[in-house]
């Protein structure tokens, strides 16, 4: 059977196009308006700063909102900080003596264990090169928060006596720690006077030369803070130089070889001026001399 | 008078204001389209003396946006229905924005119809001193006898033509000659006031500024003629929908415009009652298959009107192609020969030159040359306007030849009457910008 209905044909179905485009007044007037360069930048760009600007601003001007994010934030970072990943809990001293490690360990400002953000590095590896005794130290977190300390400790290689005790010096004259006894440490040299820890460096070039007689050598004395004394056993004193000291010292020595100078009964070597070396005898051989010098005298005139 | 004169230094001003800006609309509102360009005004090389460019200077702007509408409520190419037009305006503005992708406010429009009428004027001034400034240019423009054009018309176009110094005529520029009687002659084109300020009303009602008004029948000139033609003498007939201008120009000024109130729409409401089809129907078979020359071929050539009123016989019915000419002759030849005694009576056949260029949709009609060399002389050429940078190729064709001329009446205007300033005679005796004017002037 053939349907009445006419076939729907795309023709009918499609609107008929308008008979008059023109925009309304109001259309026109918008697209004008949104055309304009300034409108069109203010729209595109101001106005979505603005509204976010403005939701923000609203959202926070309520103290309490303020204070809850803020609660959240210090929350979360709390929990990050906090995850075992970033835990220290060791801390491991390398090159340190027990007494310095001691000491590093108490020095030591957080409790361990601790979160590696709370451990500022920096600032603890200077309190720790605070320690006279450590020369230099490297902190490192390594993996399994162990908290690392490599330290290098200052080697004492003199003591010096001064009014406030006896202290052990390194080679570049720092103080490495005090010494209540000196024959704790017998083996390193002694020296005495104001100003001497500063010239360590002379007084161990001078204690260098002065290895062959070393057996007597009791000290440097600094003396005015400008030149140096040998003090050897017997009372005996050698003054030095203030320039070249090293080169007295090896005339002396070789003066001692030679002749055996110091093994007389001199009280003084004076070699301050290197064209003309004094000697002081010990009090009684002077006296002895005299008596000598008068039986010189004595016999011509007998 | 002043009124006017103000009015058109207004709309100067407001040209320049566009110039500034950068962007400017040109909107040629004609009986059957309505087309709007949006140009965009590039590097105005002011520091050149002779004014020209790269392109013979058409180079200052660029054509950024363009379209075209039906247009609506225009007849003999003056606005008869307001509101529709103005919503055909709004279309083809629109349209044109949004190609541009800018916002325009200053329009250059042009009217086609409104009765033009041409009025030739002379002055002359004794010169003060020997030679010849500026102000003395004003001088002899405002001593040009004005003739009494009648109540509701206005002064569209008034361009001096041609200046003469003592015995020298024929000067282009009197400035900084020495000689003592300038005497200048001035063109003058007035049309009916109410159109023009309908027009204005319309384009007015769309937030548009006015920024200059052009004949359409000027605009066409300029855009369709080529140089040598507007140099020796020429005619331009721009045949619209609803009128047909009439331009001729010698010198490179227009010496006499005029309009017939015939046009293509008259062709095609005679298809429509010759064929008994509706007018777009007629206007459609017009475009595809109208002719004024009729061959023996084309009675063998049957044209389907095709109709679709439901009646087998109506809806099937052809005509030859003789039969459309044999409509479609008789109109444009009427057109023609009321060209021809228009171009008659302004004394066209005195020019050294009688060149008439033919332009504008009408002229695409095939075979109109040969119909126009038969009734207005040998030197008859189809004329298709400047192409001018950006312009798409859909707004190339003779139809868009005032459009084009807008263009370039935009970018580089001819000097009117109401560019120079106003002499100090002419202010009212004890005004304070007279005394004003005089210390300028004096010195």
């Amino acid at each position: 059977m053939q349907p009445l209905r006419a076939p729907a044909r795309s023709d009918y179905s499609r609107p008929a196009p308008l008979r008059d485009p023109a925009p309304s007044r109001l259309a026109y007037r918008a697209e004008r308006l949104w055309l304009t360069p300034m409108f069109r930048a203010a729209m595109r760009i101001g106005l979505p700063v603005v509204l976010v600007a403005g939701l923000v601003v609203g959202y926070l001007a309520d103290g309490d909102r303020r204070a809850a994010i803020g609660q959240t934030v210090a929350d979360l970072r709390k929990q990050i900080e906090e995850r075992p990943e970033f835990m220290v809990s060791l801390m491991a001293i390398d090159g340190a003596s027990v007494p310095v490690a001691g000491a590093i360990r108490d020095m030591l400002p957080v409790e361990l264990p601790a979160s590696s953000f709370a451990l500022d590095l920096e600032a603890m590896r200077a309190a720790i090169e605070q320690i006279d005794a450590v020369a230099d130290a490297e902190l490192h977190i390594r993996p399994g928060g162990i908290l690392q300390v490599t330290v290098k400790e200052r080697q004492p290689v003199i003591l010096w006596r001064s009014a406030s005790g006896l202290q052990m010096l390194d080679k570049t004259g720092h103080r490495v720690a005090n010494l209540r006894d000196r024959s704790a440490r017998a083996d390193l040299p002694v020296i005495a006077g104001e100003g001497a820890d500063a010239m360590v460096a002379e007084a161990l070039a001078i204690i260098h030369a002065a290895r062959p007689i070393h057996f007597r050598v009791r000290g440097l004395v600094r003396m005015g803070e400008r030149r140096w004394d040998i003090v050897l056993d017997r009372d005996q004193r050698i003054m030095l130089p203030e320039a070249d000291p090293v080169s007295a010292i090896e005339r002396i020595i070789a003066l001692d070889q030679a002749e055996d100078m110091l093994g007389r009964d001199i009280a003084t070597i004076d070699l301050r001026n290197e064209h003309r070396p004094t000697i002081r005898l010990l009090g009684g051989r002077v006296a002895a001399l005299e008596n000598f010098n008068g039986f010189q005298t004595k016999v011509p005139s007998q | 008078m002043t009124d006017l004169y103000q009015s058109q230094r207004a709309m100067r001003n407001m040209r320049q204001a566009a110039m500034q800006r950068g962007v400017v609309a040109v909107l040629d509102v004609g009986t059957s389209k309505i087309a709007c360009l949006v140009l965009r005004i590039e590097n105005l090389d002011e520091d050149r003396e002779d004014g020209l460019g790269s392109l013979a200077g058409q180079a200052q702007f660029r054509v950024i946006g363009a379209a075209t509408t039906r247009s609506r409520g225009v007849r003999f190419g003056e606005i008869d229905a307001m509101q529709e037009t103005e919503r055909a305006i709004r279309t083809a503005v629109q349209a044109a924005q949004k190609m541009a992708q800018t916002r325009v406010d200053h329009v250059i429009a042009c009217l086609s119809g409104a009765r033009p009428r041409s009025y030739g004027l002379a002055g002359e001034i004794q010169l003060a001193e020997g030679q010849v400034g500026e102000p003395d240019v004003a001088r002899v423009l405002a001593a040009c006898e004005v003739p009494d054009f009648g109540e509701g018309r206005e002064v569209l176009h008034a361009q001096p033509v041609n200046f003469a110094l003592d015995h020298r005529s024929g000067l282009g520029d009197p400035r900084g000659h020495v000689g003592s009687r300038l005497s200048a002659d001035m063109h003058l084109l007035t049309i009916d006031t109410a159109a023009v300020q309908t027009l204005l009303h319309c384009i007015k009602r769309c937030d548009l500024e006015i920024a200059g008004i052009a004949s359409s029948a000027y605009a066409a000139g300029i855009a369709s003629l080529v140089e040598d033609e507007q140099e020796l003498g020429a005619a331009c007939i721009d045949m619209g929908g609803g009128s047909t201008g009439i331009s001729i120009f010698i010198k490179k000024h227009m010496i006499f415009a005029d309009a017939v109130r015939l046009g293509g729409d008259h062709v095609s409401l005679d298809i429509s009652k010759g064929l008994r089809v509706p007018l777009a129907t007629a206007e459609r078979i017009k475009t595809f298959y109208g002719g004024v020359m009729a061959t023996g071929m084309d009675d063998r050539e049957m044209i389907e009107i095709g109709a679709n009123c439901g009646d087998w016989e109506k809806d099937r019915k052809r005509v030859s192609r003789t039969e459309l000419i044999g409509i479609m002759r008789p109109r444009v030849e009427e057109i023609l020969e009321e060209v021809r005694g228009i171009l008659d009576a302004a004394g066209f056949d005195q020019l050294p030159s009688q060149q008439i260029v033919l332009t504008g949709g009408a002229s695409q009609i095939p075979g109109l040359d040969g119909l126009a060399a038969r009734i207005l002389g040998q030197n008859v050429r189809l004329g298709r306007p400047l192409r001018v940078q950006g312009l798409p190729q859909a707004a190339m064709g003779a139809a868009f030849a005032s459009t084009v001329g807008l263009c370039l009446f935009a970018a580089h205007p001819q000097d009117e009457w109401w560019d120079f300033e106003i002499p100090a005679e002419r202010y009212p005796a004890r005004s304070l910008r007279r005394a004003a004017k005089w210390f300028k002037d004096n010195w």
